[in-house]
């Protein structure tokens, strides 16, 4: 048995070491907000938060977790609230089909999180590894600027 | 979706529809049926309601409305509900979409070809303004009025005259009894009378999609499900000869092992066969199949080679084709010019996948007798097309289409990969052999190395420049794999569908011209992506043009703008075009609009501003899909040929528009996409066998290497509506490699941009 915390609930759970975090939390927990885009930690789609860094949960496997706390979209926000980032999602109308936009998410509130109010070159960092087919990127760096904003 | 399919197999009917309608006792509902004249059902608690309505208006007032279409990132399941919603004079917020199964009595569901709003905008609008008259009569009625008094508006039918009004889930009921009106009694609300249509109403997923709660194909679930990948040959066509089930099986979470046959004759929507490995999770399976070491057969493309493709493609543009449009005599022409007159070039575009940022996958739960034959299918599926993917999946199992059910879920992306049902029936198959549900889920490297990729094509453009450069004969040809090969083997010439799409109906005006194509056979499945032919015929017409204009010493837009000649509808008589299937006269080729759109974008560009060396803007214009776009451009490239896109400004004139915020939003992504094709995304073959496999080698652009600001115009018009979703991608990387010829002075003749050289000074 693997024990791990997610959004504050401990979790112990009958896998492989070696399964990615990714399928525990999807097949194993029920938590399916975290999407499988490429398994090699190029895309950003299963970002979660790790001890608080954006983290490929794809290639991070359970076994190695330790005792860091995972944050899933799941958790981002208290129930029935909503992230900043969220709200600015929703502000800028940023999904178009919305798949990767969980992973943005998870990526732009940890960026936010180091960095209240980032440059453009921050967020080309933080941002570049989420991939998005739909092309929504110029409204995900204004949702973030928004987001910044809304934080100040 | 935690509803048990019974063993007289799924009822494709009711179930959706009572839920969504709750505890109404009253329902007056607007079908499908045969247009023009609706049906109306009518009734307490509906019991014999089938899903194959447009709309229900329950006596508590709430309105139903059933998206039809597919949701993949559009807006579709948002904007064609409010065209209902706006002609039923529907307070927007006490509507909600339900999403519609496959079911052929709600007309065409294939979402592609950028016609959602176009084929469905007059059905939707009669839908709303069927109900909003018998509302109206029987607020009427009531009052003892004239009809003709009484406005259907914000959910309520208001008597103009005295000022009363009632809500109208208070006149559901009356208004059932009605008399159906006739088509031609109906009359439709002015443009923005209803308040809806014209607005940017939030999509109706929006929130579950930044919550995480939004259901895609690949988080539909049923109980006792099995999670299986599928081993497939890396070449086409290759069965299995020996693989290790065993080891497979050892693997702690499979649960079994499973061959599908490997299809014969013609692609088509088949399965492609394989090994397929199931398991308790996807990680397990996943496991499982690296265990299998399956070992491939022999098949007729194992010799394909895209290297020495490409080469042969580019001989076969370069030689006469099958003549496709001509105007004047090109021959002459081309034997009375002097050589420096002429001018010539070639263009090639590669192989492309789609890459949905979801993979293909699908659940299947199959429905058995107490004699264990199979009676019923029920699938979960994130397809553009659920009709196929029902009819596909019925002649798997060899059941009546009735007997199966498709629920659509959101689509993580489409681009015409989910067009194609194969994924589904995999599913289908392996529930139907295992006796329990199985979701199957494509890897990455599944998705990229088994598409139906879009066609890769050579150009040869050949032009003879007279007064101001101007072309006085204009030869065009291309050659490509064509997509009717997946539909009958070794087919291998173009069709009329591939080359309207941005050849046949070339809008300049040329006295000699001549439109021509070359055959090409397929090695891999080909199938339709976003914008199909349109991505190359128009990356080398429209990089053509601004060559001429180069080697003319012409400004490029002056130059386009006199290519485009007088505003007019293009003359296409004799020639074979479909004009997605819609007549000239309503939707004709009219180069007045795409001229609009083509000045409309270089005001915003600030054409013709001074730019630092290094710096330059492009521009290309294209019409696709019955609308028309144009694309300005500008890049820049350091010395040492490093490329930055920092800005791109698109205009559509797509007619009609429902929601202006998701037209802007399609132009924002299409540059995205065609930064991708342009700049990276390239699939190449070695040995039958495609050569990338995930996102490191088949490359999309990245948000810091896409355009860094992009900003759109809609044209406002009444026209009628044209397509929106792909008009945005053909312009977009002829626009760009015209701009880094201006930058730099590389001519990009060869997509993707990759890493050729565009150093400079």
């Amino acid at each position: 048995m693997i024990e791990l915390r997610v959004n504050g609930q401990r979790h112990e759970v009958d896998a492989d070491p070696e399964m990615p975090l990714l399928w525990v939390l999807r097949d194993l927990l029920g938590l399916r907000g975290t999407k499988f885009g490429c398994g090699k930690a190029l895309c950003g789609s299963c970002t979660v938060h790790v001890g608080g860094q954006a983290t490929r949960s794809c290639s991070l496997a359970v076994g190695g977790l330790g005792d860091l706390e995972v944050t899933t979209i799941e958790g981002l926000a208290p129930e029935g609230e909503l992230h900043p980032v969220q709200r600015a999602w929703m502000e800028h109308g940023v999904p178009q089909c919305g798949y990767c936009q969980v992973g943005q998410i998870m990526s732009a509130s940890a960026l936010l999180a180091k960095h209240p109010e980032p440059s453009d070159a921050e967020i080309d960092e933080a941002m570049g590894g989420n991939l998005c087919r739909c092309g929504t990127y110029t409204r995900i760096r204004a949702a973030i600027h928004t987001a910044a904003g809304g934080e100040r | 979706m935690s509803t048990p399919i019974t063993s007289s197999g799924p009822r494709p009917s009711r179930r959706a529809l009572l839920a969504a309608l709750g505890g109404a006792s009253f329902v007056l509902a607007v079908r499908a049926g045969a247009s023009p004249a609706l049906a109306v059902l009518r009734g307490s608690a509906a019991p014999d309601f089938e899903p194959d309505l447009y709309l229900a208006l329950a006596s508590d007032g709430t309105v139903t409305i059933i998206a039809h279409r597919s949701e993949m990132g559009t807006g579709i399941r948002t904007s064609l509900p409010m065209v209902v919603a706006d002609e039923l004079g529907a307070d927007w917020d006490r509507c909600r979409i339900e999403q519609a199964p496959g079911d052929r009595r709600l007309g065409d569901q294939n979402t592609d070809g950028s016609r959602s709003v176009r084929q469905f905008y007059q059905r939707m609008r009669v839908a709303g303004a069927t109900a909003r008259t018998m509302l109206e009569r029987a607020a009427a009625d009531r009052w003892g009025v004239d009809a003709a008094e009484c406005r259907g508006r914000k959910h309520r039918v208001t008597n103009e005259a005295t000022g009363d009004s009632l809500d109208y889930g208070e006149l559901v009921e009356a208004a059932a009894e009605l008399e159906v009106p006739e088509r031609e009694e109906l009359v439709f609300l002015a443009p923005g009378e209803g308040g809806i249509v014209g607005t940017n109403v939030p999509l109706a997923d929006l929130e579950g999609l930044v919550r995480g709660t939004a259901t895609f194909g690949l988080d539909a679930r049923r109980d006792d499900q099995l999670y299986a990948v599928v081993a497939r040959s890396p070449v086409l066509g290759a069965a299995p000869v020996g693989y290790d089930a065993e080891a497979a099986e050892a693997v702690p979470g499979v649960v079994g092992v499973v061959e599908l046959p490997t299809f014969q004759g013609a692609p088509l929507f088949q399965p492609l066969g394989g090994v397929a490995v199931l398991a308790t999770s996807t990680w397990a399976a996943m496991k499982g199949r690296e265990a299998l070491a399956v070992e491939w057969g022999e098949s007729e493309h194992a010799d394909y080679d895209s290297v020495a493709y490409e080469e042969e493609l580019a001989e076969t543009a370069r030689a006469p084709g099958k003549v496709w449009r001509e105007a004047g005599d090109v021959d002459a022409a081309f034997a009375d010019a002097g050589e420096a007159d002429v001018h010539e070039a070639d263009y090639y575009v590669p192989l492309l996948a789609h890459a949905p940022m979801e993979p293909p996958c699908a659940v299947a739960e199959v429905a058995f007798d107490s004699d264990g034959n199979v009676t019923g299918c029920e699938v979960w599926c994130p397809t553009q097309n659920p009709q196929a993917a029902q009819d596909t999946v019925a002649g798997a199992l060899e059941l009546e289409r009735d007997a199966v059910r498709v629920n659509v879920t959101l689509l993580g992306g489409g681009f015409g990969r989910k067009s194609k049902p194969d994924y589904v029936v995999e599913a289908a198959l392996l529930a139907r052999e295992l006796g329990q549900p199985v979701h199957v889920l494509w890897t990455r490297e599944d998705d990229i190395r088994h598409d139906y990729y879009h066609a890769v094509a050579g150009l040869h453009l050949s032009a003879v420049q007279g007064e101001k450069g101007l072309p006085t004969a204009w030869l065009q040809r291309s050659a490509f794999p064509p997509i009717s090969s997946t539909f009958a083997p070794g087919a291998r010439e173009g069709g009329a569908g591939e080359m309207g799409l941005g050849f046949t109906n070339l809008p300049y005006a040329i006295p000699n011209l001549r439109v021509e194509n070359g055959p090409a056979d397929a090695h891999v499945r080909i199938g339709w992506l976003r914008s199909v032919a349109n991505i190359y015929h128009a990356f080398g017409v429209c990089s053509f043009a601004d060559e001429l204009a180069r080697k003319a010493g012409r400004d490029p837009l002056e130059f386009l703008l006199e290519l485009l000649g007088p505003d007019r509808h293009v003359d296409l008589a004799g020639v074979r075009y479909g004009n997605h299937g819609a007549s000239q006269e309503e939707y004709p080729v009219d180069t007045a609009r795409l001229r609009h759109v083509t000045e409309r974008a270089a005001k915003m560009a600030g054409w013709g501003r001074e730019l630092p060396a290094g710096r330059a803007l492009g521009i290309a214009c294209h019409r696709s899909f019955l609308s028309y776009c144009a694309n300005v451009v500008e890049v820049e490239v350091t010395k040492d040929g490093k490329l930055s896109i920092p800005a791109a400004w698109v205009v559509i004139d797509a007619g009609t528009v429902i929601h202006p915020d998701r037209v802007k939003a399609q132009m924002e992504g299409a540059a995205v996409f065609g930064t991708s094709l342009a700049r990276f995304s390239e699939i190449s073959a070695k040995g039958g066998a495609v050569e990338q496999s995930n996102f490191d080698s088949y490359r999309i652009a990245r948000l810091q290497e896409s355009p860094q600001e992009i900003e759109v115009e809609v044209v406002e018009s009444d026209a009628p509506p044209g397509g929106v979703g792909e008009v945005g991608v053909p312009p977009f990387a002829p626009a760009l490699c015209n701009a880094i010829a201006a930058a730099c002075g590389k001519r990009v003749r060869r997509l993707p941009i990759a890493d050729q050289d565009l150093s400079w000074g």
